[in-house]
Parts: C-alpha cells; sequence; structure tokens
C-alpha cells in the first residue's frame, strides 16, 4: 500500500448562499483545490464526492456525474466520479474511498469533495431530511428529530456525569470565538454563556445556539501518492491514518448512551494505524453537530476521561492555545454544517493549520492533527490523522 | 408531509400496535424494534415473534419543542428511550407533565395515535407510553 498525500484544498464560504446553486459550489471547490495542487485536469485519475441527500435537498441525484460533467472532466476526459453517502459523515468518507484509491496503486491524482445545498428547502424540510440519517421507521415515526436525539445524548450525560447547560454552552462560546477568524465561517461573531443559555430551547437541555446551522458549502482536497507530491507542492499534507467503524443505526440499540463506540473504535484503528497516541495529536477537528457532541467526541477520541468532557472544555484546555485545540475553525457549530462537505472541510482545516497557514487561529507549531467525523446520531465514524512530515 | 407511507407502515403494524418484537431461541436476546436476524447468532441464530409486557423504564429522555415535519400540532412532546423489562430499548413519547418525568421512572404501554397526513390523509397508531402509576 501507498503513503498518500493531501496536495491541494479548497472551501468555498460556508452560509446562506441564495445566489450559489449545488454545483456552482462543488466547482468552485473543486477547481480550488486543483488550483492550490497546481495540476492539470489531465492528470486527474478519478473523483469521489460526499453528499448526504442531493435527491431530498435540491431534487437531484446522480451527483457524481453531475459534478464531473461541470468541472469540465466528462465529456471528453471521462473521469469516473463516485458519490459516496453516510448522512453526515459522507464527507469523510468520500476522502476515505479517495486516499484508498491512491493508496491501491490504481489512481494517482484524486479529487476528493463533499458538497452540500440546503438552504433551497424551507428549514423543516431540511430537518426532516437529515432526520432521514436515523432510523426512519422506529425513531422518525415517533416524533424523534436530531437536536431531540442529541438531546437525549445530553440528558444522561448530565445525569450520569454531572455535566452541566454551562458546560454544553462552553463548547460553543469556544467555536464561535475561532469562527470569528475564519474566513468561510459561517457566523463570525463571538458568543456568550449567557446568550447561549436564553437562547430559545429546541430539545430540553439543547437551546438553538447548542446546535449547528442549516448551511451550503463545498470542500474539496487534491490526493496524490507521497512520493511524488513534491512535485506539486514544497507542503504536502501526509495521511497518517484512515479508520471508519459503525454501530447501531439507532440511539436506543447503543451498548451506552453518552458513548460513541464508532468512534472510539473508528479512534483506536486510526492511532494504531498512524502508531500514535492521543497524547501525539495537536489539534483536532471533531463533530460538533450540538456541543454535547463535541464533549462525548473528545471523551471517545482519549482527550479527555469519561465524563470529564465538559470539564475540560470549561477549562480551555480545548481552546487554541490550550492542550489540546479542538475545532480551531469553529466547528460545524460556527464554521457551518453542509453535512457532505464537513468531513472533507475538517481534512482542509487541518492541512491550512500544518501548513502553518491558518492565520489568527494558527495553532502554533502544529505538525500532527486528527479529524473526526459522524454520521447520523453515531451509527458511522471516521477518523483521519495527518501530519507535515513523512 | 406524509410521515410514512401506507404499505410501509402496514408491513409493521403489529408491531407497532401490539409491542410485538422477536426473540432469538438460540442465545435467549429479545428484540423490539424486532430483527429477522439476531446480531449476535447471525445465521445460526433462531428467530420467533415475541409479545412484549410492555413493563420498562425511562432511560434518557428530551422534550422536543421544535418538532420535526408532521408533529408540529404536538409540540411540546416528551420522547424517551425506553428500556423494557425483557431486556430492548425503544425510542417512544411518553405522555405525562413535561416537568414530572425523570430518568429511571417507570412505565407502561398505551395505544395511541403516533400522527395523520393532513386533515384528509391516513392517522397513523402505535404504542406510547406513560407513567405506570397514572
Amino acid at each position: 500500500m501507498r503513503d498518500v498525500a493531501i496536495i491541494g484544498v479548497k472551501n468555498t464560504c460556508f452560509g446562506e448562499q441564495w445566489d450559489r446553486s449545488f454545483r456552482d459550489l462543488v466547482v468552485e471547490a473543486g477547481v480550488g483545490a486543483v488550483d492550490d495542487a497546481g495540476v492539470v485536469g489531465e492528470r486527474i485519475d478519478s473523483m469521489f464526492v460526499g453528499n448526504m441527500s442531493g435527491g431530498q435537498f435540491v431534487e437531484q441525484e446522480h451527483i457524481g456525474a453531475l459534478i464531473a460533467d461541470y468541472s469540465g472532466l466528462a465529456k471528453d476526459m471521462h473521469v469516473p466520479s463516485t458519490r459516496v453517502e453516510a448522512a453526515c459523515a459522507s464527507g469523510g468518507l468520500a476522502l476515505r474511498q479517495g486516499i484508498y484509491a491512491v493508496a491501491s496503486g490504481l489512481d494517482d491524482i484524486v479529487i476528493a469533495a463533499g458538497a452540500e445545498k440546503m438552504t433551497d428547502v424551507p428549514s423543516a424540510r431540511a430537518s426532516s431530511a437529515l432526520a432521514a440519517a436515523a432510523d426512519r421507521e422506529w425513531e422518525g415515526i415517533m416524533g424523534a428529530t436530531f437536536p431531540g436525539l442529541y438531546a437525549m445524548i445530553a440528558k444522561m450525560h448530565m445525569h450520569k456525569y454531572g455535566t452541566t447547560s454551562e458546560q454544553l454552552a462552553a463548547v460553543a462560546v469556544k467555536n464561535h470565538y475561532n469562527g470569528q477568524f475564519n474566513p468561510i465561517a459561517q457566523y463570525k461573531s463571538p458568543i456568550t454563556i449567557e446568550s447561549v443559555l436564553k437562547s430559545i430551547m429546541v430539545a430540553d437541555p439543547l437551546h438553538i445556539f447548542d446546535c449547528s446551522p442549516i448551511t451550503d458549502g463545498a470542500s474539496a482536497v487534491v490526493l496524490a501518492p507521497a512520493d511524488i507530491a513534491h512535485e506539486f507542492t514544497d507542503t504536502p499534507i501526509y495521511v497518517r491514518a484512515t479508520a471508519q467503524a459503525s454501530d447501531t443505526i439507532a440511539l436506543h440499540d447503543r451498548r451506552d448512551i453518552t458513548t460513541l463506540d464508532a468512534t472510539v473504535s473508528a479512534g483506536k484503528r486510526a492511532y494504531q494505524m498512524a502508531k500514535m497516541e492521543p497524547r501525539d495529536i495537536q489539534l483536532v477537528e471533531v463533530h460538533d453537530c450540538f456541543t454535547i457532541a463535541e464533549i462525548c467526541a473528545i471523551e471517545d477520541l482519549g482527550f479527555a476521561k469519561k465524563g470529564e468532557g465538559g470539564i475540560v472544555t470549561q477549562n480551555g484546555e480545548t481552546a487554541i492555545g490550550g492542550r489540546i485545540p479542538v475545532n480551531t475553525s469553529g466547528g460545524l457549530k460556527s464554521c457551518g454544517h453542509p453535512v457532505g462537505a464537513t468531513g472533507v472541510k475538517q481534512a482542509v482545516e487541518i492541512v491550512e493549520q500544518l501548513r502553518g497557514e491558518a492565520g489568527k487561529r494558527q495553532v502554533d507549531g502544529a505538525e500532527i492533527g486528527m479529524t473526526h467525523n459522524v454520521g447520523g446520531s453515531g451509527a458511522t465514524a471516521v477518523v483521519h490523522i495527518f501530519s507535515r512530515n513523512r | 408531509m406524509i410521515i410514512m407511507s401506507v404499505p410501509r407502515f402496514w408491513r409493521k403494524q403489529i408491531a407497532r400496535y401490539n409491542l410485538v418484537g422477536t426473540h432469538c431461541k438460540k442465545c435467549g436476546e429479545y428484540f423490539y424494534p424486532p430483527r429477522n436476524m439476531c446480531p449476535a447468532c447471525r445465521r445460526e441464530g433462531e428467530i420467533e415473534d415475541f409479545k412484549f409486557s410492555g413493563k420498562g423504564e425511562v432511560v434518557t429522555f428530551t422534550v422536543i419543542r421544535t418538532a420535526a415535519e408532521g408533529f408540529e400540532d404536538q409540540t411540546p412532546y416528551v420522547l424517551g428511550i425506553i428500556k423494557l423489562e425483557e431486556g430492548p430499548s425503544l425510542t417512544s413519547q411518553i405522555i405525562c407533565d413535561i416537568q414530572s418525568i425523570y430518568i429511571g421512572m417507570k412505565v407502561k404501554p398505551v395505544f395511541r395515535k403516533l400522527g395523520q397526513d393532513g386533515e384528509q390523509g391516513m392517522i397513523y397508531y402505535g404504542t406510547k407510553f406513560v407513567p405506570e402509576k397514572c
């Protein structure tokens, strides 16, 4: 198996983009990443696109071909293009499939992209589309919503470990603080603990400011064999681990409601593959679709003891400059969460950090970073580890 | 908005109305929602139908204030995970005073309307839960 490197990256702006279509967004991200890599189109061997629900959000399936077409890679070059779906982990999976393609030796230059256009439908419709990531027949039919499922995780976490609403809010406050330094972020305004606690309750104990927003956006990276990466860039970022794990689709079937076993498992596989431990990781982008999700993630990935994720956050250990900076991009919470794009956006953030190009949100001297992308309430988890040195 | 198509709902009607799940005779595990393959024994398993007593307790819960499509007129409603006395857990609404619910509360099943496809559409029935003492 060959080592793989990321040689180009690009995020579009994240947010409500009334004037831009699904295909506009993906093409901008794809072309941007290819430009960043300095690759000519003729060298592209294949593409993978993470997309959760083009069918529900823009009534468009066959996303792979659409993207190849509008990127100018279909009509003459007939570049194979594959859409990958695992709900909110679609982007992470597209990246993983791209890494597989290069590592296998079958393809050299591969685009891994992710995209979602969510604001072309009313927000109630968007919420229902997202609820399809849970078990439609045994959760959705009972009136479960996504905030509702994570709220039940939060309620249990509070009951079991004494986690507080203030600690949940501290996640949102930190991520909004980081987001103000990210030019692509949907929300660039800092918020306070009080404003989170005063915001309307969506599903107890989660307020609207505990929830990630509905977002349009796309992200892309260009992958290449590590051996030729220096032909394209002076700062290739190396893929040290790619890992994925599954768990029960329904929250009620989990071994422990407060632990995402898929995250634990994917994390362990990633650490093993990279021959690393949690203390080797210098920054991490975790899947904070809700504030409680970040607390569970940092526990399940080994950055905090089980039950202490809230305290660790409150103490500032996950802030930029802290022991383990979490979600320097602003996370899903502040940067935005175009579901199919998120897993790729996380990788773009880590690449910018490891290249030293993250501006005011730069983690000094960062050489090793991790991404963690979750589908549904935890039925899929994808973890990647990247490093500046091979 | 159609909550679920008629055949899709009808297919599992007995399970939804009467809390009928399944049981693996090989390993003794109980499943609700029903599973046709035992996740532990897989191809070696022996699955049969099983009617649950419906007695259980609240594992965790939330009060939904922003509803899913089709459930808007029910807010606020309590959604919970309930562990049945035979072992499996399920997701359901709990009908009770939203101030009175707590983790560990004993509950029992009731036959209730789950939702309706607009004024003229199909009405969905199924099992919700109420406090055991009520």
